[in-house]
């Protein structure tokens, strides 16, 4: 058991935050605690809890990528006209997978090659995603979404499809990272890219792939992001690598690379999903969710690096 | 004083003008290239502060969140708390400031690296702006202050008189002073650095302090340019600013760089802009360009490091 605390002290953190936060705002709005605002709270952030298990890999290798919220706009189009010309359903479940793979490979083929920073690499592919979307589209709808398309919509056994997706990926991608020799190279990498040479691991190969992976979560993520509502709006989702990003690093996931879990990143997307909700139900305009939102990120970072520091300390000794 | 680098942006600006008076015969007029450094001029102050904080290793991603925020802050002094404008500019000012130093804080003090740092600031100057509007904006300036981002002085628009100041400072300070050897320094090895006795930490501060405030200028600019305040104005910014910096020559990974060329790649910029306007090619494309200049850029620059 302790061993359990000291592994997941963060993760059990987040999850009690959630707790409380679903127990002070549902005894003040009972409403809150609904099964419908629990169902809207889970199920329809879960793409963000998707999302957030590529990005926690990319932030544990030391990179990041600014461009998940242009990708997930893009795909998102892509797989809506897909769907709308009339190909089988599967082809537009596939291609957002396959298009997030491509691109995010191309990211991390710059990174580990060219050599240059992620942060500028995703910072210009943001950019190139983003006004390349509005220049083609200019911004338009897609609707009249075929019948079977909507895999947001669908249940298993009762329970909304988008809640198991985000379940069982987290479930087995912090299974995965934790038990195979690839999984663990990623948290070898990310905390000391030297050694990581030094014992033989293809380093360069390795961050392409993990950036490779982090699009096919991207892919999933955005089957749920687009699937949600009648239509798919064809503009990237303001300000979605932000939370994204926020939900990995409120959920543990260092910033310094080579520690944290996917299961803390998923448990962080609930807590701001909840968060935004809470808002509305205590009567705090929802226009402050942002601020709260960086104060947070500041909050969890400062924590980090006193973490950081303590340890030295104690190694030092 | 100009390297390689800089020669060759000045041979493409030359063959970027050249093909756009070709292209049209508006291009090369008094009115429009005034009518383009006004245009500039915003971004401009912003990505002349933005190569010092590069110069030192740093970046500061939260320039166009502070923009909006300070935007929104003019709006609600002046209209809301009913103070007079002169007063609540210099209060906008201040605050920008303050916003800078708050990053250099948070790096400086916790340790923070300065992109995480400065995404979370984003997050928060961002979240404050949008807090304080509550999605609504503030309009009716009076005449007087619509000067400043639509008025001339002595022929030229008065921002870029602003604009060539901050440029002539930055420029002196950095290429002729021992500052700008110091802020080299720090970004090409920081320890070093420190062992050596320099200020480093004063330097950091003084960077994001100044990168802060530049995003206030651009507000005032902006908003007197407009008329009128929303809270997501300067979205996008540091995109902006982080390019023409980058295509500028300056390392991203600091100790390297110019603001000659940054000044330099966003004359090429702005007339690649106006290029594309005029071939119709709206807003949306132009990011697009901006974006795969940047990271080609980047290419050109990684693949000529090998070599060398």
């Amino acid at each position: 058991m302790t061993r359990f605390r000291r592994d997941y002290g963060h993760e059990i953190l987040v999850a009690l935050a959630i707790l409380v936060l679903l127990v002070a705002v549902g005894a003040y709005a009972p409403r809150f605690v609904s099964s419908r605002n629990l169902a809207a709270i889970f199920s329809g952030n879960a793409y963000v809890a998707v999302a957030a298990i590529g990005m926690s890999m990319v932030i544990i290798l030391r990179e990041i990528d600014l461009s998940i919220g242009a990708m997930i706009g893009v795909l998102a189009t892509l797989s809506g006209s897909i769907a709308v010309s009339g190909a089988p359903v599967w082809m537009a479940w596939a291609a957002p997978v396959l298009g997030g793979v491509v691109i995010s490979a191309v990211n991390g083929a710059l990174v580990a090659y060219a050599r240059i920073p992620s942060i500028v690499v995703t910072l210009g592919m943001m950019a190139i995603l983003q006004g390349g979307l509005i220049s083609v589209t200019g911004g338009g709808w897609i609707s009249d979404l075929p019948e079977g398309y909507r895999i947001a919509q669908m249940t298993v056994a009762g329970v909304p499809m988008p809640l198991v997706w985000a379940v069982v990926l987290t479930l087995l991608a912090g299974w995965w990272m934790k038990n195979t020799a690839f999984g663990r190279s990623i948290y070898l990498i990310g905390g000391n890219p030297l050694a990581a040479r030094a014992v033989g691991l293809p380093v360069k190969s390795r961050i392409v792939a993990v950036f490779a992976l982090h699009g096919a979560f991207a892919g999933l993520a955005t089957l749920l992001f687009a699937t949600q509502l009648q239509v798919i709006q064809s503009t990237t989702p303001p300000n979605l690598e932000l939370i994204v990003i926020t939900a990995a690093v409120i959920g543990g996931v260092s910033i310094m690379g080579g520690a944290g879990t996917v299961y803390g990143a998923s448990l962080a997307a609930v807590l701001f999903a909840a968060m935004g909700s809470a808002l509305i139900f205590v009567n705090v305009s929802a226009y402050w969710l942002r601020a709260l939102i960086g104060v947070l990120i500041l909050l969890t970072v400062m924590a980090d690096m006193a973490r950081r520091k303590r340890q030295m300390r104690q190694e030092a000794q | 004083m100009m390297r390689r680098h800089e020669w060759i942006l000045l041979g493409l600006i030359v063959l970027a003008f050249a093909g756009l008076g070709m292209m049209s015969d508006r291009f090369l007029t008094l009115d429009n290239l005034l009518n383009q450094a006004r245009l500039m001029a915003e971004v401009a102050i912003v990505a002349v502060a933005m190569t010092l904080v590069i110069l030192t290793g740093g970046i500061d991603l939260s320039v166009g969140a502070t923009l909006g925020l300070c935007a929104v802050v003019l709006g609600a002094l002046w209209q809301g708390a009913g103070l007079p404008l002169p007063l609540a500019m210099g209060l906008t000012l201040a605050l920008s400031g303050l916003c800078g130093l708050v990053n250099g804080l948070l790096i400086l003090r916790f340790g923070m690296p300065p992109l995480i740092a400065t995404l979370g600031t984003l997050a928060l100057y961002r979240g404050l702006a949008e807090g304080i509007a509550q999605a609504r904006s503030v309009r009716g300036y009076p005449e007087w202050f619509s000067t400043l981002g639509q008025g001339s002085f002595a022929g030229l628009p008065v921002q870029v008189w602003v604009m060539l100041a901050v440029a002539l400072v930055a420029l002196v300070v950095v290429e002729r002073m021992r500052a700008g050897r110091l802020l080299r320094a720090v970004g090409h090895n920081e320890t070093a650095a420190r062992f050596s006795g320099l200020p480093v930490q004063g330097a950091k501060l003084a960077v994001y302090g100044i990168s802060g405030l530049s995003a206030g200028i651009a507000a005032l600019i902006f908003v007197s340019r407009v008329g009128t305040t929303r809270s997501d104005m300067g979205t996008g910014l540091e995109l902006d600013a982080i390019t023409a910096v980058v295509l500028g020559g300056t390392s991203i990974f600091g100790g390297k760089g110019s603001v000659i060329g940054t000044l330099l790649a966003l004359i090429l910029i702005q007339a690649l802009k106006s290029g594309l306007l005029m071939a119709g090619i709206k807003g949306d494309g132009t990011v697009v360009l901006i974006g795969l200049v940047l990271i080609l850029t980047l290419l050109a620059g990684a693949v000529g490091d090998r070599r060398a």
